[in-house]
């Protein structure tokens, strides 16, 4: 039933959808839309010049084959999308990822991340290790409050990114309290949230990707990196500059 | 029949029968059917029926056997029964550790190499086994059992107190919930977290579903049927609808007054938010006032299903966490879709009333036939578990 309702809205939302997206990438258009605005990355476009940081954990990276991380995971994809999507704009992404990191653990390392970069977006990736180590709530949500407040004030917006739909681990991690925590915490901020893990249940569902395959190689793997780049590139864009197309058309 | 069940409220049985269903089905992750179940249309879920039900089982049961043996007796069989659970959690675990063993050899796909992370307690099981032996590393959908097993731990002497100040009791238990509230009071887990239930805040569905098995519930009666009551209970489960579809909706969320969504969220299942018990209650007036319990439908052969099930409730949980694992296996090795979803989760069920339905077949046997351990026959245990 859910996966009927969720195919539904899919086909509503299917509008006036984003032009180069590859289809298998597209999802319903209410898992990417967002009510919050980002006022930093909107004046950086007008300048011309914006700098992201990407923090996250694990599943922020992928190996590449020559054992080094690759340049394929989404971090370097979202720096593609918004290139390409923003002409004439300086795109510059740095990253400050390690795995196996709580979110309070990238608290720790945040002041000095952001006044390297000097970013006027903060793209952080959370959730999976907390929840992986039953992490108290409260305490994840106060990681959460702290971390948003300290790039709020260091002069960056704030996107959040949930943690992964993984099927197969999933009677084992209990992924539920933290990304609702993740989502309060983002209303309360208003600060868009990138529901990786709806998003990637879609397509699980839909059979865009097989998430249960046992496979090793990193074709799959790099194809829903790929897509989690562009589709992010086209949150952040919509969110800062909500007066241009794409927008949605439904409203 | 021995004559004590049909004392019984089969109402007790038939809800925690649907409980028990409504557990296995949402223990399944991924799966579609889990659509029906109560949680995605309100704040409560059937964890609370479950811990309430259990309470007032508990208090019926040992009840009695703390009038007619006195306190000694009485705690005896109490521990005894929590002894039962720990054990079954045990053999539960066991299943659980060959699971994700099995997963762990199985699957090496790169784009979830964080999430295999959650594995790493297989390199040092030394140090895992002995802390689930604690009952402080509990895997996924394994916190209900332990919860159960420290209430009925901490049961008798409050046993003792509803039997001579039922007032004062749940007065006390309400006291302790206000308290853990206050200074935030938790068990703590392994690795590291609280109890995903904390039995201090969970203590207070268990202590007042035995106070009302022990008289409350009569006591109660006048106010249940009253319109006001039944009204307001209406107008709480509408309300918490609406909320609830604003969760799968995101467009809603626009309509709920700002004031609104910071008085209610977060919904605290760890410390059962005020709210899911008022849920809990307002779903149990509407139950108590629309089924009563001398419905004849009660015993009918379209509810006996669920009743046998409710009827043997340790037994049919842990075959429902075992048959949720068994989904999951399936999902993940044979198909995800969602016809199979169906299949599998009607089939679970059905054997999970099969497996009732021969505990009481053989119980039954057992209490006729005069075997060897007529003990087994005591009225106390008689129609059901606590």
């Amino acid at each position: 039933m859910r996966r009927l309702l969720l195919l539904a809205l899919l086909m509503l939302g299917s509008g006036p959808t984003w032009a180069e997206q590859p289809a298998e990438c597209q999802v319903a258009e209410n898992l990417i839309e967002s009510n919050f605005r980002l006022p930093q990355v909107t004046r950086a476009l007008k300048a011309k010049h914006l700098t992201v940081l990407v923090v996250g954990a694990g599943s922020s990276q992928l190996p590449g084959s020559n054992g080094t991380a690759s340049g394929n995971a989404y971090p370097a994809r979202l720096q593609h999308a918004l290139a390409q999507q923003l002409p004439g704009v300086d795109v510059k992404l740095t990253t400050d990822i390690k795995a196996r990191r709580t979110a309070a653990e990238m608290v720790k390392g945040l002041p000095a991340a952001l006044s390297a970069a000097k970013p006027q977006l903060l793209v952080w990736q959370t959730g999976t290790v907390d929840a992986m180590l039953s992490v108290d709530p409260d305490q994840f949500s106060q990681a959460l409050d702290k971390g948003i407040n300290i790039a709020h004030s260091a002069g960056a917006d704030v996107v959040l990114i949930n943690a992964q739909y993984s099927p197969r681990t999933e009677s084992m991690i209990a992924l539920g309290t933290y990304a609702e925590d993740m989502r309060w915490v983002a209303l309360q901020h208003e600060v868009p949230l990138f529901d990786r893990f709806s998003i990637m249940k879609l397509w699980g569902e839909l059979g865009t990707f097989d998430l249960y395959s046992a496979t090793k190689k990193l074709d799959i793997a790099e194809h829903v990196h790929d897509c989690i780049g562009r589709l992010l590139a086209d949150l952040v864009i919509a969110a800062a500059k909500p007066e241009e197309p794409p927008v949605n058309g439904s409203r | 029949m021995a004559p004590v069940s049909t004392e019984r409220d089969l109402r007790l049985d038939l809800f925690r029968g649907l409980a028990l269903w409504l557990i296995f089905l949402d223990h399944i992750p991924s799966n579609a059917v889990s659509w029906i179940t109560i949680r995605n249309y309100g704040f409560s879920d059937a964890t609370e029926i479950f811990v309430f039900i259990s309470g007032y089982t508990a208090a019926f049961v040992y009840g009695r056997a703390m009038r007619q043996h006195g306190f000694v007796v009485a705690s005896a069989r109490v521990l005894k029964r929590a002894w039962q659970i720990y054990v079954a959690h045990v053999f539960l675990l066991a299943i659980y550790l060959a699971e994700i063993a099995y997963v762990a050899n199985s699957f090496d796909n790169p784009l979830f190499t964080e999430e295999m992370g959650v594995l790493d307690f297989l390199k040092n099981p030394d140090v895992t086994i002995l802390q689930a032996l604690l009952l402080k590393f509990k895997p996924v959908n394994m916190d209900i059992l332990p919860l159960y097993i420290l209430l009925l731990a901490w049961f008798p002497p409050m046993l003792w107190l509803l039997l001579r100040a039922p007032s004062i009791a749940l007065l006390s238990s309400a006291t302790l919930y206000a308290l853990m509230w206050l200074f935030e009071w938790n068990i703590p887990a392994y690795p590291s977290g609280v109890w995903v239930f904390n039995p201090f805040a969970w203590q207070l569905l268990f202590v007042f579903g035995a106070w009302c098995a022990l008289g409350g519930a009569q006591n109660l009666s006048r106010w249940l049927h009253s319109k006001v009551v039944v009204g307001l209970a209406i107008a709480y489960l509408v309300f918490a609808f609406a909320i609830a579809m604003t969760w799968y909706f995101p467009r809603l969320a626009a309509f709920v007054p700002k004031f609104v969504g910071e008085a209610i969220y977060p919904i605290d299942k760890t410390n059962l938010d005020v709210l899911r018990i008022m849920h809990f209650l307002a779903l149990a007036v509407i139950t108590v006032v629309f089924v009563p319990r001398d419905w004849p439908a009660l015993k009918s052969w379209i509810f006996w299903p669920a009743i046998v099930c409710g009827q043997h409730s340790l037994e049919t949980f842990c075959l429902g966490v075992f048959l949720s694992f068994a989904g999951h296996f399936v999902f993940t090795e044979v198909s995800n879709r969602v016809f199979t979803q169906i299949i599998v989760s009607f089939l679970g069920i059905a054997i999970m009333v099969a497996v009732a339905a021969l505990i009481s077949w053989y119980r039954q046997a057992e209490r006729q036939g005069g075997g060897p351990r007529p003990p087994a026959a005591r009225p106390g245990y008689a129609g059901g578990d606590a």
